[in-house]
């Protein structure tokens, strides 16, 4: 009884924003026909809806290209940060080196250097990807050493009571002590690798959604834009329940609050 | 006892299990220079006796322990654990913290295996002397439960457990009971007596409560804070086994009375 309400009750609130967002689109579209609102400036969701559908043929290339940056991009930041991490926790000197070089990139506008990787590594999927990459890097770097060092000082006590070597610790403790901090990283990094790799589009590319939303808004497809806008965040969201999802997979235990053993 | 003297007879005959000579630790010099947290601490400890630490915070109780674990290196003088030098860290050492700090992705089984796992040894050989441990907790049937879906007590007795498996000669205890309710605590320190008889261990108990101490300890040994020193050092003459109605036997409040006053009456070191 009391789950079947609880269910009922979350029916509910879906059905509630479903109609809310439902009852804006209707707005939108009366107030289009009855202001006589130019399809150039904002274009009616059905006529959004027909542009888009009138493009279809060229739309899965140009999502092929920028889920493909995305996801590349996301990969080489992990395969990249994560180590840099390891070593920043392990040795001091590369800290002392890595980490100020860090510092000073973290606060440059990662985007802004995106028209200088096109001129060194030129037009195509890879040198965007490299700008998803450069964005969704400096997030995993930083959470992961946190997570790297946050481990439990009486656990490494432990751990050396027990003569265990540094590896092992690393493979058996550290890191799967980091995995939730690693994951949290993880969901903000799909995020800007979403951003990086549009905004790389957007400077140099001959393909992919970005590349089709300047060229639409050079042809003055206004509808075409929104249509892509509409794609871009659904692709931005699957991947980010990806990750979610992964995360769920790799740390279940995470879901419940960590310091619970702290408590009485 | 008779079974410390029969022990002892097999190895190294007239020396103690654990002696600690004219230990001192000094730390980093900060400003004003070193924090002397141990000054020249001399203590024995017997075969299977259950010996606790107590006094107040800042008294080097904790920093004593981590020199007997091996963790830490004293600045002066030496520990000796079954007549050898102890310089670094060895498995004859169990260690009980005031948190469990469990490993929240495994469950309590490759919890408790943990240490095995670590020493490099076959998980396998130790499956059955672990689930001997759990039941002996009262554990049973939450071998594959998570830490997150056990209490606090629950939690604390795994970790005794892990601490046990494989096992050492000394077990060191650092206010294990320090972050439970008072009922639990209780359950908890009978439980402890019932493992201590059972697995016939050396223990090393830190803690803050004086009738815990008193209730659980053949002796206690009292300790005053900068520098942290051994003031005293009592032997509990109460019958065993202990229940909690020791705490109701009349010795039992001059004891505590005693080791308070011991406590509270030792002037700040001259500062």
């Amino acid at each position: 009884m009391n789950m079947n309400s609880a269910w009922v009750r979350t029916a509910i609130e879906y059905v509630q924003t479903a109609l809310a967002l439902t009852a804006v689109l209707v707005v939108w579209e009366l107030a289009c026909d009855f202001w006589n609102v130019p399809s150039w400036l904002l274009p009616a969701p059905s006529r959004i809806v027909a542009e888009t559908w009138e493009i279809r043929s060229i739309l899965p290339l140009h999502f092929a290209v920028t889920f493909s940056e995305v996801v590349g991009g996301f990969l080489i930041a992990i395969v990249t940060g994560v180590p840099i991490a390891i070593l920043v926790v392990y040795s001091n000197l590369l800290r002392r080196i890595i980490y100020p070089v860090l510092l000073m990139l973290q606060s440059v506008p990662k985007v802004a250097l995106a028209p200088l990787l096109l001129l060194w590594v030129g037009y195509g999927l890879l040198p965007n990807m490299a700008v998803a990459a450069l964005v969704a890097f400096f997030p995993i770097v930083i959470n992961t050493a946190t997570g790297l060092e946050s481990i439990d000082r009486e656990l490494l006590d432990l751990t050396n009571s027990l003569e265990s070597g540094k590896l092992k610790v690393f493979w058996k403790v550290r890191l799967p002590w980091s995995l939730p901090y690693l994951f949290s990283s993880l969901k903000v990094a799909i995020t800007l690798s979403v951003i990086g790799a549009i905004v790389a589009e957007f400077i140099g590319a001959d393909r992919g959604l970005g590349y089709l939303m300047l060229t639409s808004s050079g042809a003055m497809k206004t509808s075409v834009m929104f249509g892509i806008l509409v794609l871009l965040s659904a692709l931005g969201i699957a991947c980010f329940y990806v990750v979610c999802a992964a995360e769920r997979l790799f740390c279940p235990w995470y879901m419940a609050p960590v310091d619970t053993q702290a408590q009485g | 006892m008779l079974a410390i003297a029969e022990k002892s007879l097999r190895v190294n005959a007239n020396q103690p299990l654990l002696r600690i000579e004219q230990v001192s630790k000094h730390f980093g010099k900060r400003a004003g220079g070193e924090v002397v947290a141990l000054k020249s601490v001399t203590l024995d400890v017997e075969r299977d006796q259950f010996v606790s630490l107590v006094g107040p915070s800042g008294c080097g109780k904790t920093t004593l322990m981590k020199l007997i674990g091996g963790l830490i290196p004293a600045s002066d003088g030496k520990v000796w654990l079954d007549g050898q030098h102890v310089s670094r860290s060895s498995r004859t050492i169990g260690m009980v913290f005031q948190r469990a700090i469990l490993l929240p992705w495994r469950s309590v089984l490759d919890n408790v295996l943990f240490p095995i796992e670590m020493l490099g040894w076959s998980t396998r050989d130790y499956r059955d002397e672990a689930m001997r441990l759990i039941e002996l907790v009262g554990l049973r049937g939450f071998e594959n439960a998570r830490p997150n879906e056990l209490s606090g007590g629950m939690q604390q007795r795994v970790s005794i457990c892990r601490a046990l498996v494989y096992d050492p000669q000394i077990l060191l205890m650092d206010e294990p009971f320090g972050a439970l309710d008072a009922m639990t605590r209780e359950d908890l320190s009978m439980e402890l007596l019932r493992i201590w008889t059972e697995k016939k261990k050396t223990i090393i108990f830190v803690t803050h409560s004086i009738p815990e101490a008193v209730l659980l300890s053949d002796r206690v040994v009292v300790m005053t804070a900068r520098p942290g020193r051994v003031v005293e050092d009592v032997k509990i003459d109460l019958p065993r086994p202990r229940t909690m109605d020791t705490e109701s036997l009349p010795q039992f409040s001059a004891y505590v009375s005693a080791i308070r006053k011991m406590i509270s009456q030792k002037p700040k070191a001259a500062s």
